[in-house]
């Protein structure tokens, strides 16, 4: 792994939240959100987080940036650990590494203009005088693809994707080198997804950022990321650059999820590997393999052994039995 | 300056749905005009700053030892005169007459003239009405602030130990004994001082026993700002009032005060539901991430998001106010009985309901006009600060 060039690290994070129920809330278990999850972002690269809705995907993104306090294992930003950090320690930390959601319209203050929520993230710089400020938002919008009289209007009087553009600019406005984008373009229509992503892979070549691309559709994936990690309730199932990913996935998981991405031409439509039944609930999760319940290549193995990962070549690994045996 | 060439297109789709923007003015140029379109807000405020003026006048009018306007002379043999009707002249000193030449809104049992005690009151009444409704407004803010915000934090052991060992410190001293009492006080304080520099560092070294009973998990802050919320709604207010009344000194500005202190739960509630649902919300996940300090995710993000429910309440709560003045009033805690205020006008008038019904009318339609404008102009300020409602004026 080339980890030496690595902007961020997690190693074995863990993030379990309590379930409580009764008249004197009491905790009665645990939802395993995020159960030990390894990864690394490489500087200027970009990293594919896939998975269906409540694998733990977002809180992931939510505990690299610690707003949520992971309970276990180490996030090491640029070889710092920044895991037990207390928030007074964060702070000059929070300018490195921004955020972008994936809904629109609740992630700008619906009573502040566009120029007013850049500014706010403005105000954590050193950048002194108002003038100076108003130059550096225009700036900011104009790199965004937003017009300078964008900065004077409500949220409420953008588009869905102009909306997507000011969350952009805001979470540039600290200059970070790392950006979580948490489903950035999922609430969006096709056309827009792909001006936002083209947008995304611009900025990455001009201001040299690092990404975590959160996304459950891994033909967005696949268009940004460099790397790939296909998540299924709480665990990392396959782990591999993305041409891996296309060319020999490995895990059925990972099979499955490509064959769901939509073919244009009819004729290159091969058989569906459509997946039956629902995603297990993380608070009770089944024994062994994770995916066991959905999996089709089942065996007895999977139902009993929980699987460490398996390391295919330099880059690649899984979490499988059937590839271990194979 | 960094710039994106290979995005025309993407330029084309972000500025062609904007039309080009007129020059901006200042926010409070601009929510001026707003208000001065929206006819009811206006109307609102314009009676409004009216009562204002009226009552600035009666105070100058109705006070001193002659005033313009006397609402303290009794004319027994002018009682319950209907508003509008001539006094007689013939059985008035001549420094009895009404000023006005009639009595416009009448005269009470004793033949006030309860124009000149309505002016005498009008100050008093309007002042209560929004010292007590701006005191529990910004309490509840605050609490509810809190209990929304930090509401997940617990409270520990130590901090109830280092809080008691300040409250005592507190209650020496003024019970006269000054060295414990300082002891106590100066104990407290290095207490919290040292608690804050350890937060600063972030050691998670293993403890002794006694350290870990004192970081005990004793209450959430939640649970306790809306359980005292609940203990203080279990009380009747006004005999909370009373009580407190009795114990103070009467004056007006204890009434104001006890008021406030008595009535902000139903505020600390709706902000405390407002700022749970808004803490979820991505942008405020977004000005936490952005390094915001939590005083100014509150204070410029959150409340104005959330006073649309407190300002309705607050209109609500002035009548309330006037009112339960002129209940202590009536019941001899409020200000003291000569002095008029609309409350006890209404209170007094009470027993002639039947006989002189504008002693009742009179007040209560003062109190309703002022309520029914400030509530006008709540809404209206409420429709122009809120940035997706003010496109319909």
């Amino acid at each position: 792994m080339t980890t030496n060039n690595a902007i961020l690290k997690a190693e074995g994070i863990k993030k379990y939240f309590p379930v409580r129920r009764g008249l004197f809330q009491n905790v009665i278990g645990w939802i395993k959100a995020v159960d030990g999850v390894d990864l690394y972002i490489d500087k200027q690269k970009t990293l594919g987080l896939v998975g269906e809705s409540g694998c733990g995907k977002s809180t992931i993104g939510r505990l690299i940036l610690k707003l949520l306090e992971p309970d276990e294992g180490k996030i090491i930003y640029q070889d710092k650990d920044i895991s037990s950090l207390s928030p007074d320690e964060m702070k000059p930390l929070r300018k490195e590494m921004q955020i972008i959601f994936q809904d629109p319209f609740g992630s700008l203050n619906p009573r502040m203009t566009a120029g007013q929520s850049i500014e706010e993230g403005l105000r954590t710089l050193p950048i002194k005088g108002h003038h100076e400020r108003k130059r550096r938002i225009i700036e900011l919008l104009n790199m965004v693809g937003i017009a300078s009289s964008g900065a004077d209007r409500y949220p409420h009087e953008f588009s869905g994707g102009q909306r997507q553009r000011i969350g952009i600019a805001r979470a540039l406005s600290v200059n970070p080198s790392l950006i979580i984008c948490d489903e950035p373009v999922s609430a969006l229509d096709v056309s827009i997804q792909s001006q936002i992503i083209n947008l995304l892979k611009e900025l990455q070549n001009t201001l040299g950022l690092s990404y975590l691309f959160i996304s459950h559709d891994l033909n967005v994936v696949g268009y940004i990321s460099d790397m790939v990690a296909v998540m299924y309730l709480g665990h990392i199932m396959e782990y591999a650059p993305i041409e891996e990913i296309y060319n020999n996935p490995l895990h059925p998981y990972t099979l499955a999820l490509l064959s769901a991405i939509p073919e244009p031409d009819p004729d290159d439509r091969g058989e569906r590997k459509t997946l039956t039944g629902d995603v297990p609930s993380p608070f009770n999760p089944p024994p062994g393999c994770k995916f066991q319940g959905r999996c089709p290549l089942v065996e007895d193995r999977c139902k009993k052994e929980e699987i460490a990962f398996y390391t295919v070549n330099e880059n690649h690994t899984v979490r499988c039995w059937k590839v271990v045996g194979g | 300056m960094m710039k994106i060439v290979n995005s025309s297109q993407i330029h084309n789709e972000t500025t062609a749905g904007l039309p080009p923007a007129a020059p901006r003015k200042t926010r409070f140029q601009e929510s001026w005009e707003l208000l001065k379109k929206n006819k009811l807000a206006f109307l609102g405020l314009l009676i409004f700053v009216l009562f204002f003026f009226t009552a600035l006048a009666g105070i100058i009018l109705t006070s001193g030892t002659n005033p313009y306007f006397d609402p303290s002379t009794v004319r027994l043999q002018e009682k319950l005169r209907p508003p509008l009707s001539d006094p007689n002249l013939k059985t008035l000193r001549p420094e009895e007459t009404p000023k006005l030449g009639l009595y416009l809104f009448g005269t009470d049992d004793l033949g006030r003239d309860v124009f000149a005690r309505m002016l005498q009151g009008a100050w008093v009444s309007l002042t209560v009405g929004f010292v007590a409704v701006g005191i529990a407004v910004l309490i509840g803010i605050f609490l509810g602030g809190i209990a929304g915000y930090f509401g997940q934090n617990h409270i520990c052991l130590h901090h109830i130990l280092v809080t008691l060992i300040l409250f005592i410190g507190v209650v020496l001293l003024s019970i006269g004994n000054m060295y414990l009492g300082l002891t106590c006080l100066i104990t407290g304080i290095v207490c919290i001082l040292y608690y804050l520099l350890m937060k600063k560092r972030s050691v998670k070294k293993a403890q002794s026993i006694w350290l870990q009973m004192l970081h005990k998990k004793a209450i959430s802050v939640d649970t306790l700002i809306m359980r005292v919320v609940d203990i203080m709604l279990c009380f009747p207010s006004f005999f909370l009032i009373l009580t407190v009344v009795a114990l103070l000194p009467a004056s007006i500005y204890n009434i104001m005060i006890v008021i406030g202190l008595t009535s902000w739960m139903g505020t600390t509630r709706f902000v405390r539901a407002e700022f749970l649902s808004l803490r979820e919300q991505d942008f405020v996940t977004a000005v936490k991430a952005l390094g915001i300090s939590n005083l100014r995710i509150i204070f410029r993000h959150m409340v104005p998001n959330a006073i649309a429910p407190v300002l309705v309440s607050a209109t609500i709560g002035i009548a309330t106010a006037i009112l339960t003045e002129a209940g202590l009033s009536f019941l001899g805690f409020g200000v003291p009985p000569p002095y008029a205020t609309w409350g006890n006008i209404l209170s007094d008038g009470k027993r002639f309901i039947f006989d002189a019904p504008w002693l009742t009318f009179v007040p209560g339609f003062a109190i309703l006009i002022v309520v029914l404008s400030f509530n006008l102009f709540g809404e209206g300020l409420r429709d122009i600060l809120n940035p997706k409602l003010r496109e319909r004026y």
